[in-house]
């Protein structure tokens, strides 16, 4: 088998996070029009900074409200899969380098990701 | 004012938002925080963790397209966000501890420089004669093409550029923007990279960038789907379409209008941050 160069892997992976943004998009606009019915005719609330819930911070939580199905909870889904997409990129990236026997961008590449993941879980790891 | 309304302004807002973001090439964030916070009247952080989201939006969504005209160096881009990433997370904290005044203040003078950059963009520097030991160590010396063909460059002052980087990702964190122009300028005029190859490795990084200190502002709760929803969508589609005009139009007379904009949002945010209106 032909070796992939470096433009054809990060062009493959531009295509699969391109496709990943666009479901992202889908899945909040869906959320979107079932928050608006829901929703709708409230007077929105932004002056004050109150948080969000915690069933809307956390993975775990965020996932529970799948089978709520809940507009509030569908955007949110949409948005943590976002927040994801450069993640994938990164983990891709350390395949990438490793079928290229590149130990030092391998290295590299790991720190990042673990400093994403230890973001995206809150900072417990 | 009912929610329905507010979501269809807020949309048009970030659209527009992203539409000129994507023309200027500056980004939509620098705008989308201070018409969220001054225009409609939301708390900062909110407004912040809304621009996170549709700054990983159009930095994944148009990542194939940077890569697939061979500018964006990968390995400069991934050392870098070592730099970036960790800096987001600390200018992440950092916004959950600092007032909200010291936020629209911090805003307030980037604005002011993104303005002077909008109607004064650096020169593009000289790429330097001689390889750097360093970076050939980290085989970061590349090419890109040029009407001559593959133009060949050398890269140099790393821990430099390291160092800026770890600013550019503490202030994408605490002010929820993409920092690309100071990206550039870390990559450009510091460590002597081709404008091109900056630009479109910088836009490579924003996204990792943004998604280090949005995962932070997830956990804290600052990211709220009702709003959220609008204005990702709106830069989104604003941005994709900014990006397809770009070719056609002439940018200068738009930079300097764009500058102007910004320059009165930068004065905004400064009083209102000094008069603790935020």
């Amino acid at each position: 088998m032909r070796k992939l160069t470096d433009e054809e892997v990060h062009q493959i992976i531009g295509n699969i996070l391109r496709i990943a943004v666009i479901v992202a998009a889908v899945i909040v606009f869906i959320g979107g029009i079932l928050y608006l019915i829901q929703n709708g005719s409230n007077s929105p609330e932004y002056h004050v900074f109150k948080g969000e819930p915690k069933s809307l911070r956390t993975i775990s939580g965020i996932l529970k409200e799948l089978l709520v199905l809940d507009g509030v909870g569908i955007i949110q889904i949409g948005l943590l899969l976002l927040i994801a997409t450069p993640v994938v990129r990164v983990i891709f990236s350390v395949f990438a380098f490793a079928l290229q026997r590149d130990s030092i961008y391998v290295v590299v590449t790991l720190i990042v990701l673990t400093v994403l993941i230890y973001s995206i879980s809150g900072g417990h790891i | 004012m009912d929610v329905l309304e507010f979501s269809l302004l807020i949309w048009l807002g970030s659209f527009l938002a992203g539409f000129l973001g994507a023309l200027t090439g500056l980004g939509g964030g620098v705008v989308i925080i201070p018409l969220l916070t001054l225009g409609f009247g939301i708390d900062i952080r909110y407004a912040i963790g809304a621009s996170l989201v549709s700054v990983i939006a159009t930095s994944s969504a148009s990542a194939a397209a940077y890569v697939k005209k061979g500018f964006a160096n990968l390995r400069v881009g991934m050392f870098l966000e070592i730099a970036t990433t960790i800096g987001a997370i600390a200018g992440a904290s950092l916004a959950v501890r600092v007032s909200t005044t010291t936020i629209a203040v911090i805003f307030g003078l980037v604005l002011l420089y993104s303005a002077y950059q909008s109607v004064f963009p650096s020169r593009e520097s000289s790429s330097p004669e001689k390889p750097d030991p360093l970076a050939s160590r980290l085989r970061m010396d590349g090419s890109y093409p040029s009407f001559t063909g593959q133009q060949n460059y050398h890269v140099r002052s790393i821990p430099a550029g390291f160092s800026i980087m770890f600013i550019a990702g503490t202030l994408s964190g605490l002010l929820g923007i993409g920092s690309g122009a100071l990206k550039v300028i870390a990559m450009d005029q510091v460590m002597r990279i081709p404008f091109k190859v900056s630009t479109t490795t910088s836009n490579f990084m924003i996204g990792v960038t943004a998604a280090a200190s949005a995962g932070v502002y997830l956990n804290r709760g600052y990211v709220d789907p009702g709003l959220s929803m609008p204005v990702m969508l709106g830069v989104l589609i604003g941005s994709f379409l900014g990006t397809h005009v770009l070719v056609i139009s002439k940018t200068r007379l738009l930079r300097i209008v764009f500058g102007v904009v910004i320059f009165v949002l930068a004065i905004e945010m400064l009083y209102n941050g000094l008069t603790g209106r935020l």
